[in-house]
């Protein structure tokens, strides 16, 4: 498994492992504490994206054909910066619908993540090919 | 296809069909009449996601990722079989418990182990996969 994949999905299983653990607080009681009610969309979002979009896009790195000359997974640049950009954007966009006040980090948020599908689809789309 | 990804993912396909059905139940024009149907979308969401794809996920991930050693090839089964049963009772105690909470009924303790029973599957998982993930 590549590098990147190595991150990708390590960074995925603990987006899953501390979105379980909201959740798990969220679903115990939904008024715990006075406040965790509040972070229901960072839960929603380590799940939907820091796991299962940031899993899909690690696993996809790995698998996808390579290429017989170069770079056998093509432009690895655009790999990291998918890799960073999503992951900024969960943060962003988990804190900024969570925070009263803070929305305009979660279009921040949104912007990175969309940045981010950008650039691995970028990187992803000439591996789409038969194999040779 | 190992055993236990083979009750993973037909566990995961009974699901996908159940939250459909659910899915229907809840958008059904007469929903708003029953109470139940009513307090049905999160259970609705989570059977999808949770039973559905994550269940999924678990099952391809146990079968595919590469291996933790000749000896043991997939880690730990047994933390693999605990995460199942786990992630399943927790689930289904959902189902049963978060509706009836909605309607007023009590049941926190019923959620309280729901929650419980599938946060441990879910770092099962993690504990059982993170050792695979080997740069090569």
């Amino acid at each position: 498994m590549p590098r990147l994949s190595v991150w990708m999905v390590r960074t995925a299983l603990l987006a899953l492992a501390a979105g379980a653990a909201l959740g798990a607080v969220l679903l115990a009681d939904p008024s715990f504490a006075g406040g965790v009610a509040r972070w229901r969309p960072l839960h929603a979002e380590l799940l939907t994206v820091g796991w299962t979009v940031q899993l899909a896009f690690g696993v996809a790195y790995w698998i996808l054909p390579r290429f017989r000359s170069g770079s056998e997974r093509g432009r690895e640049e655009l790999g990291w910066a998918a890799f960073v950009l999503v992951n900024l954007g969960v943060v962003l966009v988990g804190v900024g619908r969570s925070v009263p006040g803070a929305e305009s980090w979660a279009l921040a948020g949104r912007s990175a993540e969309g940045l981010a599908a950008a650039a691995f689809a970028a990187q992803a789309w000439p591996r789409v090919k038969p194999f040779r | 296809m190992p055993p236990l990804t083979r009750w993973l993912v037909k566990a995961a396909l009974l699901y996908l069909v159940a939250a459909l059905v659910l899915g229907v139940a809840v958008q059904l024009p007469v929903a708003g009449r029953y109470p139940l149907l009513a307090v049905l979308w999160p259970t609705y969401l989570h059977v999808l996601v949770v039973g559905w794809l994550t269940q999924l996920i678990f099952g391809v991930a146990y079968w595919l990722f590469p291996r933790y050693s000749a000896e043991r090839p997939r880690g730990s089964e047994r933390l693999g079989w605990a995460m199942f049963v786990l992630l399943n009772a927790g689930l289904l105690l959902r189902i049963v418990g978060e509706p009836w909470r909605a309607l007023g009924h009590g049941g926190h303790a019923v959620l309280l182990v729901s929650a419980v029973a599938q946060l441990l599957a879910v770092w099962a998982f993690v504990l059982n996969t993170w050792p695979r993930l080997k740069e090569r």
